[in-house]
């Protein structure tokens, strides 16, 4: 698979990152790297086998619907860079 | 030509509805509505580092509820997916969502429209973490994050593009919103959100077989308020495509100040979730069994229950439907009816006094105290003719509120029995007919008409503790 500049761009966009032309072109080179590493793998014949969606092999792992395990407001808030006493707060978020 | 008679309106639903369990759907925080910001919350609703999720049992049991009263086909084979995209009131950059293998697929609900019955298809349910809540106005440079909503466990109901009216839209989330609360899978509460919908409407030529450009209604509270956005879309899209102007495919809000709806943001691109299998949440797989289980312990849904009232008790359609119109009701009158057999009385009884006073107190069947055995011995004290049924409904039927005793005793130490002694009508009758001589000269004549006007003053001196019938019969023989 060719690696495009668009591509990078579409990709640092869904990660809310922005990238110079330099480094857009920087990692372009590298994805192209790694793609064509992985892809390898794909010469091995998969016909027939279902796609492994988990590693484990666990499953039905349930919980009883109790409430446990909350936090007081203090704490939560605790890591947050921007807070008052009530809130988490974010840059404002553009309505309309 | 008319307008409608040239297009067709094309209508899908999406109902978020809030599963009523008593934690989220991947850890043990509350959902309870209305509490204090950021105080339901753990480690897991916080997406902190090195936790994991872990999905609540009773979140499920109420999917297959709903899917099996839905007629749907329960998928045996789950997993929980991610849906990767950034908004800050969702903690972890990705929902938890079964989006792309739901746990209930097809199915349908049942609705009356105007034409008769109708089944709206439903494409699937699949369940879902809510996001946290963005509050933009409480701050003038921040947007304010209370993530006690974040993981609440939702089901979204999916309906086919199969609906053609905004009144068949309104029936269907009037029939959903009832079954959710008769299941007891969801309060139903539009207001606080329990219940949300989103509509995607789309307009076409009548004979056009692929669908015209949708746009997707957000912000709908109320039933009402869907249909009202319907109406408005359709005819605005209507509007664009009669001037030849373009359809654009957007997200538009629904503005209840003034009924109309504005864009929020047109579809430009494709949004680009990167659902994935979520590694941290086993596979759940359900048994036959499980199924099964479930099935068997569905309450009698109102259709059949409405059904067997009318077939079986001889209930009216209008009758059965009323006392079908919750959950609580049908089973008020359920009991009541498994003791006294007078079906039609219980019924005249629950949706007239009995309503107006559950209305009077803001009240359901939920919190109505009287005793089914108390309220079938106040039904036989009228049909016995013991005591009116104006007089019991207006004056025993409050003092039982506030006692909660034995219909008859209170009703004779509130002298409201009916009196059937003759001596004493006598005294009552004669009375009216000393007082009344045009009317009985008029009666006398042949204006035979008047006996009710002679019963009815007879029942007002009496204050309504004259045996109207015994009365009849001592009025015509007076006056004959």
């Amino acid at each position: 698979m060719e690696v495009t500049e668009q591509m990078i761009q579409h990709l640092a966009n869904l990660s809310r990152l922005s990238f110079s032309d330099e480094e857009t072109k920087a990692f372009k080179n590298d994805l192209q790297g790694m793609i064509a590493f992985v892809e390898k793998l794909q010469e091995v014949d998969t016909t027939g086998i279902q796609p492994l969606q988990h590693m484990g092999d666990a499953v039905n792992v349930l919980r009883e619907d109790e409430i446990q395990g909350s936090i007081n407001r203090t704490e939560a808030l605790k890591n947050s860079p921007i807070k008052d006493d009530t809130f988490f707060k974010v840059p404002k978020v553009i309505k309309k | 030509m008319n307008l409608m008679d040239k297009y067709q309106i094309v209508i899908g639903l999406e109902v978020h509805a809030q599963l009523q369990t008593n934690s989220k759907l991947f850890c043990g925080d509350s959902i309870a509505f209305g509490a204090e910001p950021n105080t339901h919350v753990s480690p897991v609703t916080l997406a902190h580092p090195g936790t994991l999720p872990k999905t609540n049992k009773k979140a499920v049991e109420y999917a297959v509820r709903l899917g099996i009263a839905c007629n749907c086909e329960i998928v045996r084979y789950n997993y929980f997916a991610r849906k990767n995209y950034f908004y800050p009131d969702l903690p972890k950059g990705y929902q938890i969502s079964q989006h792309t293998t739901p746990i209930c697929k097809g199915g349908y609900v049942t609705i009356q429209s105007t034409e008769g019955e109708k089944q709206i298809i439903l494409n699937r349910i699949h369940m879902e973490e809510d996001a946290g809540k963005s509050i933009h106005d409480a701050d003038d440079f921040y947007t304010c994050i209370d993530l006690n909503r974040a993981g609440t466990p939702l089901v979204e109901i999916v309906t086919e593009p199969c609906i053609h009216s905004s009144e068949d839209a309104f029936q269907y989330i009037t029939e959903l919103r009832k079954l959710v609360q008769w299941l007891g899978v969801c309060d139903g509460n539009m207001e606080e959100g329990s219940l949300r919908c989103d509509a995607n409407v789309s307009v076409r030529l009548k004979r056009e077989t692929t669908l015209g450009t949708k746009v997707e209604v957000k912000n709908l509270n109320s039933i009402r308020n869907v249909k009202k956005a319907i109406d408005y879309e359709a005819e605005r899209i209507i509007g664009l495509l009669e001037k030849g102007e373009p359809v654009i495919q957007q997200t538009r809000s629904f503005n209840a100040d003034n009924d109309t709806t504005f864009s929020m943001r047109d579809k430009e691109d494709a949004n680009d979730y990167r659902y994935f299998a979520d590694p941290d949440l086993a596979p759940f797989n359900l048994t036959e069994e499980y199924i099964q289980n479930i099935k068997e312990a569905l309450p009698a849904l109102p259709a059949e229950l409405k059904h067997t009232f009318t077939t079986e008790l001889g209930l009216s359609e209008y009758d059965a439907a009323n006392i079908c119109e919750d959950k609580s009701s049908a089973d008020y009158f359920h009991s009541v009816a498994a003791i006294n057999k007078h079906y039609k009385a219980i019924a005249n009884w629950m949706l007239g006094p009995i309503k107006q006073y559950l209305n009077e107190h803001q009240i359901g069947y939920a919190d109505f105290t009287l005793l089914p055995k108390t309220f079938s011995s106040l039904v036989n004290l009228v049909q016995e003719g013991k005591v009116n049924f104006s007089v019991a409904s207006q004056k025993l039927l409050p003092e039982l509120m506030k006692h909660n005793q034995d219909p008859a005793t209170l009703a004779e130490s509130l002298n409201l029995l009916q009196v059937s002694n003759v001596n004493e009508l006598e005294k009552w009758v004669d009375e009216v007919i000393a007082n009344m001589p045009d009317k009985v000269a008029e009666y006398k004549k042949g204006k035979k008409g008047l006996i009710g006007l002679f019963v009815g003053e007879v029942k007002k001196v009496s204050k309504g503790q004259a045996d109207p019938k015994m009365v009849t019969e001592l009025l015509q023989k007076k006056l004959s």
